[in-house]
């Protein structure tokens, strides 16, 4: 980190330069752009990404990283979608969701911290395993209407905010105490500046990666039942390409991804960045290949502008 | 110093980007531009399963013409480039935010984008569908190209026009989604049709509206069915996948393909023969007409229980109950298909 400066913001503040530049720009090109109503309505495009993203944060300040997410979702999708089917109750449904998820993410644990293998490798493998389970068990098929009161948790409000992005803003500041104030916050950190010092010095290194991964599977979980809920569907193909979205919110937020850099905050911003600029591309263009385009180049820029500003780059 | 001038350069150049529109606004105005003079234009949205596949630009030619024809119609059409339904879905809701009078929506996935739907209609958006239906409280209307009968029907009849009608073997499907609702309606009714015949009905495939996938999928019902004597190919991915399949395994007049695609993607093989009969109804044309219906019920023009409607240089068209029907089903041969160009 800047050790040398006492302002350790840095990166955040110009992730804000950029969010109030990009929203700037949109409200002068469409006024509606900015309104509150059409920003709480197509929050729901951003949850699921934003959910993940608090997992993958910590993940990578360690210097791992999960790809299965995506995956974990197919999984956990077609594990909601039969046990809906044999049971015909939600509330068992989400909860065979929310175990399958977190089963996935106990097996990567297993591997990683007592296996040792590297995360990469590790999730790459079950980024394949866990689609092909999905795919193979469901057989394509895709399971369907839930009820009206199951789609409320993703299309539902109280008090004009959505109910899932209470869940999320309830998380984030869970994990940001989480990371930022407690002892394990600190282990956290140090496992990702050097895992044998951290080791060393008394970190119960395999318990906090084990217990890191497995809750990345648990979130899996969560952001299906808020994914299912929104499209009245479960089926193998639930997430796919999402571990890329979230990975880049991380990193555009100013996550390190060698490790031991980086927090929550910096990650609300990268995901508050992602989204506008989707939504900017969709609603003011509707030219969707033009999507993925600008979001690469949101991350350039993000980069290039903290390199720029960064006082570590003073010579 | 330095370090200001690089931010301002980096935020001017944010604020920008918006205004120099990446040359897109050429021939698809976009929401920035409503305040021309005159009268407020009724901005409809026409949204496909696939963008950038030949079927749907066609649709989207036909769909530019009619708003060009009638003047008073601002035209989007966008959709997912991979054809995600879930995307289908976001996109519908964005519009719904921004204030779009119609929405034609083409569900690759009914279930998937219904609550999107019925979202915009509470909202007081029209949405109607084309292409492909959805759930009749999602929807007013629904354009659609043809009866699943005759659409179905006419594949079989054309294959054993094409195969001769006492051959006997197996054929298989190659269809879309196994969700795909067209699909599978159209498939509906060509089981009972392929009964009466003396051909065999083996498997059905689903690669999705993947080429990749449609063309492994054909690849192996040839090396599974020794006398599979015809393919069809019912999606317009899939059509030219199998007819690619037996155009590679040497297998041109062995096994015949038909199936519905559009001319321009099967003329190549409907020269050499691997093809003989293309059906498919004149997509231009039914992007013409569900802009008409669009404008049409916007203007309160068309009214719940109407039975007739009048679109453009298609003069008189049809309703079945809330369904407006476009029409006969084209076939394409060697004969005719230079005659078409989409």
């Amino acid at each position: 980190m800047n050790s040398n400066s006492r302002f350790r913001w840095w990166h955040e503040t110009v992730l804000v330069i950029l969010l109030v530049g990009l929203l700037l720009a949109a409200a002068q090109a469409m006024p509606n752009f900015v309104s509150s109503r059409s920003q709480l309505v197509l929050s729901k495009h951003i949850w699921e990404t934003a959910l993940l993203a608090l997992g993958m944060t910590l993940i990578v300040i360690t210097g791992g990283i999960d790809l299965s997410i995506g995956s974990a979702m197919g999984m956990c999708a077609v594990a909601f979608g039969i046990s809906y089917e044999f049971t015909g109750s939600v509330s068992v449904s989400c909860l065979v969701c929310l175990l399958t998820g977190a089963f996935g993410g106990a097996l990567n644990g297993y591997f990683i911290a007592k296996l040792r293998v590297h995360p990469l490798i590790v999730t790459l493998a079950t980024y394949a395993a866990f689609r092909g389970i999905a795919e193979g068990v469901s057989q394509g098929h895709s399971y369907s209407r839930f009820g009206e009161s199951f789609g409320a948790l993703a299309r539902g409000t109280w008090w004009a905010f959505p109910l899932a992005g209470y869940i999320f803003v309830g998380l984030a500041i869970g994990y940001w105490i989480l990371l930022a104030k407690t002892p394990t916050g600190r282990h956290i950190y140090a496992i990702g500046h050097s895992e044998q010092a951290a080791l060393f010095s008394g970190v119960r290194v395999d318990r906090i990666k084990f217990l890191l991964y497995t809750s990345s599977g648990l979130l899996a979980g969560l952001s299906t039942l808020i994914y299912v809920s929104r499209f009245d569907t479960a089926k193998a193909d639930a997430g796919t390409g999402l571990e890329l979205d979230v990975i880049t919110a991380v990193v555009i937020g100013g996550t390190s991804i060698f490790g031991g850099r980086g927090n929550i905050v910096g990650t609300v911003l990268g995901l508050a960045l992602i989204h506008e600029t989707k939504l900017l591309v969709g609603r003011y263009w509707q030219i969707d290949e033009l999507k993925s385009v600008l979001v690469g180049v949101t991350l350039i820029v993000s980069v290039l502008a903290y390199q720029a500003l960064s006082p570590k780059n003073r010579k | 110093m330095r370090k200001k001038t690089n931010v301002s350069w980096l935020v001017a150049s944010l604020l920008l980007l918006p205004l120099s529109g990446c040359g897109s606004t050429t021939d698809s105005p976009s929401s920035g531009a409503t305040h021309t003079a005159g009268k407020p234009k009724i901005k409809v949205c026409l949204l496909p399963k696939i963008k950038g596949i030949s079927y749907f630009s066609s649709c989207a030619d036909g769909a530019k013409e009619a708003a060009l024809e009638l003047g008073n119609i601002e035209l989007i059409y966008d959709g997912p480039t991979d054809g995600d339904p879930r995307k289908q879905a976001e996109m519908i809701e964005n519009w719904t935010v921004d204030g779009f009078d119609v929405i034609c929506v083409a569900p690759n996935a009914p279930d998937v984008v219904a609550s999107a739907m019925r979202d915009a209609r509470a909202a007081g958006v029209k949405v109607i569908t084309w292409d492909a239906d959805s759930a009749s409280d999602t929807r007013s209307f629904f354009v659609n190209q043809a009866t699943a009968t005759a659409i179905g029907e006419g594949m079989v009849s054309a294959m054993l026009d094409d195969l001769g009608s006492d051959v006997t073997g197996d054929v298989v499907i190659i269809s879309s989604d196994a969700t795909s609702d067209n699909q599978n309606t159209w498939i509906a009714t060509m089981k009972p049709a392929l009964e009466k015949t003396k051909l065999n009905l083996a498997t059905i495939k689903y690669p999705g509206e993947n080429a990749a996938n449609a063309l492994a999928d054909s690849q192996d019902v040839i090396k599974k069915y020794p006398n599979l004597k015809g393919i069809f190919g019912i999606s317009s991915v899939s059509f030219p996948g199998a007819a690619e399949a037996v155009e590679q395994a040497g297998k041109s007049g062995e096994i015949l393909v038909t199936g519905l695609a559009t001319p321009n993607d099967m003329k190549s093989f409907v020269k050499n023969g691997t093809v003989k009969t293309v059906v498919l109804w004149n997509t231009v044309d039914l992007g013409y007409l569900t802009i008409y219906v669009a404008e049409a019920l916007a203007t309160g023009k068309l009214q719940n229980g109407a039975t007739t409607f009048r679109a453009g240089r298609l003069g008189e068209k049809k309703l079945e109950g809330d369904n407006v029907i476009l029409g006969d089903i084209l076939r394409f041969t060697k004969t005719n298909i230079d005659n078409y160009e989409f």
